[in-house]
């Protein structure tokens, strides 16, 4: 090797680009969405599809105005780059399907604004800007984020045309009682609170065969949980995420289900129940498994996982909400600095308590 | 600067103001700023108390040896506070029921034991009531505000319960959104601390702007003063 080649190209390593980006990585996690929204779109109509269209609109509207007033130049390529559409398509996968426009509107505000801009955007939010959407939502308009609808091919009541739809949506129109039903969650809580155990309120349209196909009362994201599971793998299998967070969640979850499920099955739900029910396949695999949010490393992230999956049925079981979901998750999000801090890669050449290693004299030399 | 009222004034209201500026006092502006009403009782009774310490402060800076000052001043402020918590009772009585606790932890209010270190002993009594009364009124302002801002958000109204202040002459303050049910985060503490973010936010870019405003206006007179 002469000096002169050396000093020609000083290049460290063999940099090679794998090609993907912030928008190529985002529209394949939108590629897994697909399925169960278009199946929750034909469970619910024309309404959550307005909701859905909608939420995306206003996370990207706030998302052009909050550039504008920092003074960002390049506008569209950070509106297109897919985050904002994806934060506002997940918002809406969360939400009751038949929810009204100002629903919307101040979810789209909540999570861009105050989710994620004012951090600093995309890459900079502590928290996740959907559920911290959701969850401020939730707090601010207890009613109308509770309002479950049975989904319309089962139901008694004609689907609503695309004009209705628009009326039920804008708030025009009252919706039919006949349409209210609740989630599984929300109903097993207040027939607990009544005084009708489990192995009572648990029959019906929330047998566990209707979890698992999707049809039953719930928002776009916990209506089909194979559908959300089967995206949730494919972005494993394309190498997007790793298996750990989601397993952590869903171990996180099953393991006290189960305990308290096989001490008092009249009181506990069952591990099915609670991984088919609300958002658990959709946090577990699309929102704890957002880069920005959550630990860089594997073992940092099983510790993230199982802490969500933990206090989900912390919150579910004993809690005030139903779904405790969207707690774990921003619980979780607060605490993900503080497990990069303790939870580190061993750097090359060290123990993991930071000193070096011994390396053995090499003989000849 | 100890005889520039105008100066004190405006330092009081608006570049120092013990909210938006200093940051101070930041458990009452959460607590009690649920309604406009309930901001506007608790700023009077600080701005009262404020006022009045910073005059007695003064009164004393040069007998009271820097040894001693501060429990000196706090039992000065503690005694002010109880004069007024228990005039509010008498005489407010269903605001007081509202503020209660508050009233009494104004003694402990950062605001007040601060401008007494940091203006009223190295000025004179008529510049540190000045000062008090600015401050005062700067953190009645900003209570104030935030109180409107949270209470029409949280619950669709503007002052509710007016007359339970200002007496049944102010009815007419109370204002109600009709067909609004509010979002009720706004009435929880974590409203209260994205309205200030965002207050706080506005406020630096309004100074920014104010800024570059006079920083062009003296661009154009420099060259034409040469």
């Amino acid at each position: 090797m002469t000096t002169s080649s050396l000093a020609a190209q000083p290049i460290a390593s063999p940099h090679a680009h794998g090609g993907n980006s912030v928008t190529s990585t985002m529209f394949r996690v939108q590629m897994a969405l697909v399925p169960a929204t278009l199946y929750g779109f034909w469970l619910f109509g024309w309404p959550s599809f307005f909701l859905w269209l909608l939420t995306i609109l206003s996370c990207l509207g706030f998302e052009a105005l909050s550039l504008k007033l920092m003074g960002v130049t390049r506008i569209k390529r950070t509106l297109f780059d897919g985050s904002a559409l994806l934060t506002g398509w997940l918002l809406a996968m969360t939400l009751p399907p038949w929810a009204p426009w100002w629903v919307a509107i101040v979810g789209g505000f909540i999570a861009i604004v105050i989710g994620k801009q004012v951090f600093g955007g995309v890459g900079q939010n502590v928290f996740n800007p959907a559920m911290v959407a959701r969850v401020a939502l939730l707090v601010s308009f207890p009613l109308p984020l509770t309002q479950w609808i049975m989904p319309l091919p089962l139901n008694t009541v004609a689907a609503p045309d695309f004009i209705h739809g628009l009326q039920i949506f804008l708030g025009n129109q009252a919706m039919p009682d006949a349409m209210a039903s609740a989630s599984l969650l929300g109903h097993t809580k207040t027939e607990l609170a009544r005084g009708i155990d489990l192995l009572h309120s648990l029959s019906g349209e929330h047998g566990a065969l209707f979890s698992l196909i999707g049809t039953r009362a719930g928002s776009l994201g916990e209506s089909a949980s194979l559908l959300i599971l089967a995206g949730g793998l494919y972005l494993l299998a394309s190498g997007i995420i790793t298996w750990h967070t989601p397993v952590a969640v869903l171990a996180g979850l099953a393991i006290p289900a189960a305990i308290g499920h096989a001490v008092d099955p009249a009181h506990y739900l069952s591990v099915s129940s609670h991984l088919l029910s609300g958002a658990a396949m959709l946090g577990a695999f699309f929102i704890a498994t957002d880069y920005v949010t959550s630990p860089n490393t594997g073992r940092g992230q099983i510790v993230f996982g199982l802490g969500i999956g933990f206090m989900t049925w912390v919150i579910r079981t004993y809690g005030g909400y139903p779904e405790g979901m969207a707690f774990a998750v921003l619980l979780m999000n607060a605490l993900t600095p503080v497990i990069d801090r303790f939870v580190k890669p061993r750097i090359l050449g060290r123990d993991r308590k930071g000193k070096p290693l011994d390396i053995p004299e090499s003989k000849g030399a | 600067m100890s005889d520039n009222y105008g100066s004190i004034m405006k330092e009081g209201l608006w570049d120092q103001n013990v909210v938006f500026s200093q940051l101070l006092a930041m458990c009452p502006t959460m607590a009690v700023t649920t309604s406009g009403t309930n901001g506007l009782g608790m700023g009077l009774a600080t701005t009262a108390v404020l006022v009045v310490s910073n005059i007695l402060v003064s009164m004393i800076r040069h007998t009271v040896s820097s040894q001693v000052r501060i429990p000196v001043f706090v039992v000065l402020i503690a005694t002010l506070v109880t004069v007024v918590d228990m005039a509010m009772n008498a005489w407010l009585h269903d605001l007081y029921k509202v503020l209660g606790l508050f009233i009494a932890l104004i003694v402990v209010n950062c605001a007040i034991l601060g401008r007494a270190e940091a203006f009223a002993v190295k000025n004179g009594v008529a510049a540190s009531a000045v000062d008090g009364l600015a401050m005062g009124l700067g953190f009645t302002g900003a209570l104030t505000f935030i109180g409107l801002i949270r209470e029409f958000l949280g619950s669709g109204t503007l002052f509710a319960q007016a007359s339970n202040l200002l007496g049944p002459s102010f009815a007419f303050l109370e204002m109600k959104l009709p067909g609004y049910g509010g979002a009720l985060l706004m009435i929880l503490p974590p409203g209260g601390f994205a309205i200030l973010g965002f207050l706080l936010a506005g406020k630096r870019v309004m100074e920014k702007r104010m800024a570059d405003k006079a920083a062009a206006n003296a661009g154009d007179a420099a060259p034409a003063a040469a």
